[in-house]
Parts: structure tokens; sequence; C-alpha cells
């Protein structure tokens, strides 16, 4: 048996992120980051928003959003560093900042999301 | 695995091309990919935005109006659109990929990759619908 | 006087000079004539001392593939008239090392290739007394596709992962593998898995897709080397649930 490897996770992980960030980042970028703030629509408010998030599912929804997009990052961002600048050789620090930035973020989004009130 | 294979006693002066560091701009289809990578950079950055929200609406009215006011910051709109079509991309690169990672088989036949990749588009928009009658309905 | 068009040869003889550099030739602009072709008049009208390898002139052997204007190409499929008026270039693969002129060196791909047995595995070897496998057409159509390879790399040269490391097992050796995996027959799953699961296997590839574009004979190992991750991560996932499923 050969040395086992994590990378079919982190694969997986990739993969998860991939189908969650397409199918739900392009209608959310469109409305908070231009129909929202340009007025074209009308934001929901902060006790709107609040009860919609303290939904299970939501938050749910969210968490999953935030983690498997956050590694889906780190994968496909760790190997545009390796191929893109050619520095393997920074190998170690590539992937502290990149599966680093990914596990900060996913715990941030789960205290942010368990925390609510 | 085995190293690469070395020069060769009665070959010892073969010709070896070192792959600039800017091959990705010397081909369109390898710009396109280069670009489909970076997309992961955009995707990372509206989870931070998310989490900024987040943060916010644990802070009260007065901290969530002013996040959406922030989200206002013409240079955050442009961000937001620039990054919007990087999402974009990654979307419709994503679904059209799809079909050559899971070879569907009915009865015997490969599924041609439309019929594989069509239901996908159907999904997105019926998600991306779902979403904006949420965020819209007020009251 | 019949039209011509200018070929630019890379030259590269290692006892003369260092680097490889262009030689240009005029050679008649036929309307049936391949790239090859014109090389071949090179060698036997003009300059006897060009190298190049070719052998079947109609795409099965795989051994004439070049660089084309750019592009890795056979040039036993590549007409002259497509890039009229001139000039062309035509040099050696790219991401191998040049032995001379246009003849690349490569050991490093049959090396590959041997690594993820590209033949039948049986536990029963020898061959069932009962004679010779069955196989339904359908069962052939699962792996048609990926064993049309003819091993002519194209896909190695336009693959940048190949390019930048070379330890990578690359396209065609992966769709190979994948082709003896899907075959009803073969039971060496799990043997080339062990080599393939590597970073320098399967994990390698990022998908640039460029191998599918370029194959001749429209082998897909861009889907190959995917579908082969999602089988590879199923596996994983089901020998850490259940590790006493691994023979
Ligand atoms: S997969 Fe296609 S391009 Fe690659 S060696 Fe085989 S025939 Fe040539
Ligand atoms: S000479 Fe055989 S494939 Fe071109």
């Amino acid at each position: 048996m050969a040395k086992r490897s994590n990378e079919p996770l982190l694969w997986a992980l990739f993969s998860g992120g991939g189908v969650a960030a397409a199918f739900l980042l392009p209608v959310l970028i469109f409305l908070y980051g231009l129909a929202f703030p340009l007025g074209w629509l009308q934001p929901p408010d902060h006790e709107r928003t609040l009860e919609l998030v303290q939904h299970p599912l939501t938050r749910l929804v969210l968490f999953l959003l935030c983690f498997l997009s956050l590694f889906h990052w780190a994968h496909r961002f760790r190997f545009t560093l390796y191929d893109g600048l050619q520095i393997k050789h920074l190998n170690p620090a590539i992937n502290l900042f990149c599966y680093g930035g990914a596990v900060t973020g996913t715990v941030a989004a789960a205290y942010l999301l368990w925390t609510l009130p | 695995m085995k190293p690469p294979v070395a020069y060769r006693q009665y070959h010892p002066k073969w010709h070896r091309t070192r792959v600039s560091t800017f091959w990705w701009s010397r081909k369109w289809s390898y710009l396109k990919f280069m670009l489909r990578e970076l997309s992961s950079v955009f995707v990372a950055f509206y989870v931070v935005i998310l989490l900024l929200q987040l943060h916010a609406l644990r802070g009260g009215p007065d901290a969530y109006q002013g996040f959406q006011d922030w989200l206002r910051n013409p240079l955050l709109v442009i961000l937001n659109g620039i990054s919007f079509l990087f999402v974009l991309f990654h979307a419709v690169t994503w679904f059209n990929l799809t079909p050559k990672a899971m070879a569907v088989r009915l009865r015997g036949k490969r599924l041609p990759d439309v019929l594989v990749a069509a239901p996908n588009y159907v999904a997105w928009l019926a998600v991306s619908a779902l979403v904006v009658f949420l965020l819209t309905r007020q009251g | 006087m019949a039209e011509t068009i200018t070929i630019e040869v890379a030259r590269y003889r290692p006892e003369e000079e260092g680097e490889p550099a262009l030689q240009s030739y005029e050679v008649p602009l036929n309307k049936d004539w391949v790239v090859l072709d014109a090389l071949n008049h090179i060698k036997d009208h003009v300059d006897g001392s060009l190298s190049f390898r070719w052998s079947c002139r109609m795409g099965v052997c795989g051994s004439c593939g070049m660089t084309v204007n750019g592009e890795p190409k056979l040039t036993c499929a590549t007409f002259l008239s497509h890039y009229a008026p001139g000039p062309i270039r035509v040099e050696p693969l790219k991401n191998f090392p040049v032995v001379r002129d246009l003849v690349i060196e490569m050991t490093d791909f049959l090396e590959k290739l041997q690594s993820v047995k590209p033949w039948i595995v049986r536990k029963d070897d020898p061959a069932p007394a009962k004679g010779e496998f069955l196989q339904t057409p359908e069962q052939l159509d699962e792996f048609k596709q990926f064993s049309m390879c003819i091993n002519c790399m194209i896909c190695y040269a336009a693959c940048p992962v190949y390019g930048l490391d070379p330890q990578f097992v690359g396209p065609a050796a992966i769709a190979l593998a994948q082709r003896y995996n899907l075959d009803s027959r073969d039971q060496g799953e799990q043997e080339r898995l062990d080599v393939l699961s590597q970073h320098e296997g399967i994990w390698g590839c990022t998908f640039v897709g460029e191998c599918t574009e370029v194959c001749p004979k429209n082998v897909d190992p861009a889907g190959a080397i995917q579908q082969y991750k999602l089988a590879a991560t199923k596996d994983w996932f089901k020998s850490f649930l259940m590790p006493w499923s691994k023979q």
C-alpha cells in the first residue's frame, strides 16, 4: 500500500466548494455588491436579515458556504502559486497561508453563526 | 515515483528549455485557465465580506446600517463588480467541466455533455431566484 | 514556377551549436502536402542532414509530433495550405529535451507509461483454461475512447503542469491507466492507484484541459484524469470509513 495521502480529502473539499460557490456566489455578490448598494433593489433591513439568518437551515447553508468556499480557494490558489509563479520551494509557507487562512475563516464563520443572538 | 530521467552517458548535450514564468500569458487558452484559477481569490473575498456582514449583524441595527453604507463605497462597488464577473466565470466553467469529470452513462451509452450540464444550469437559476426572492420579499 | 512557402525549421546539432537556431527553406506549396511532406522534401532534395521522426504518414504511429507555429501537431496530419502564405515554423515538441533538430528524447514518457501498467492485470494469471474473456459492446464502449491513444506525446507538449514539473505522470499515461481500469477484464485498478494516487500522479493535474484540446485522437485525457480523481476520492472515503473493506 502506498503512502496515505490526504489529497483526496482536499480535493473533495475543493470540489464541494466549487459547487457551493458556483451556485450561490454570483447571485449573492450581484445583490450585496451591486444591486443593493446601487439602489436597484431594496435590501432587507437588520431585523429581517437577522430573522432570516437565525433560521437553522440558513445558518447551516452559510456555514457550509464559508467552509467549502474557503477550502476551494485554498486548493486552487495553492496550485496557482505553484504553477503561475514557479515557487514550489516555498511550499510550507504557501500551505500554511492557504490552509491556515481557510481554517481561520471557517472557525470565524462557525463562531459568528453559532453565537448570533 | 522514480526520479526524472537523468542525462545519459551518450547524450551529454540534450537541449532543454525552461518553462517561462509567464507561460500563461502566451496563449489565450492558458490565460483563460489562469483567470479561472484566480476566480478563487474573489470567492475568498466574498467570504470575508460575508463574515463582516455577520459581525455587523450581531452589532445591532446601527452597526448593520454602517455595514450597508460601507458597501456603497464606490471603490468597493467597482471591486464587487469585478468580483461578480469572476464568480460568474467560475460558475460557467465549473458547470461546463462537470460532465468531463462525471461520465454519466445511461443504458450503456455515455450521455452527451450538454445533457449532463443542463440540469446544473436549471438548478442554478432556481437557486438564484430563490435567494433573490428571500432577500427582497418585504415583511 | 509553382507557388512556394517558407518553412523555418529549428536546427540543433549538439556538436556544432549550443543553442537551437532557425533555418529557412523554400518548399513547393502543394495543396495536398502536409508539413511532414515538406520536411521529407527538404531532407531528400535540399539538406540531407535534417533529422526528424516519422513512420506511418497516416496518423497512427504517433512518431511525427512537432510544434507547428507554436502548437503541438501531428505533422503528417497538418496541411501546408492551412498556413499559407506562411511562413511556417516547425520546432521539436515542447517540454522534452531535444536530442537533435526535431528529435526529442522520450525515455521519460516511456518509463511513466510503464509505471501505470497499461496492460490487462489478472489475479488468476496465467489466463484461464476456459479460453478468451468475453466482452459486450457496452463494456467495450466504456473504455474505447481512451484506447485510441497513439502515444504521440502531443498532450505532454501542451501540458503546462508537465512542463513545470517533469515528475508529473502526465495526460496520456493516466488516460491509458483509466483505459485498463475501465476494462471489464482487468483487475489491476488498485495497483495503478497506488502509483497514481501520489502527488505526481493524478493530483498534480490542475485541469488546464489543453491535453484534450490538442489530442489528435479525441482521447480526452483531461476527462480521464478528473474521472480518476473522483474514483480515487471515493476509494479514499471508503477505506477511511470502512478500513476492513480493503482486501
Ligand atoms: S492522449 Fe492523445 S495527444 Fe496524448 S499521446 Fe495519446 S493520442 Fe497523443
Ligand atoms: S507519421 Fe505516423 S502519426 Fe504521423
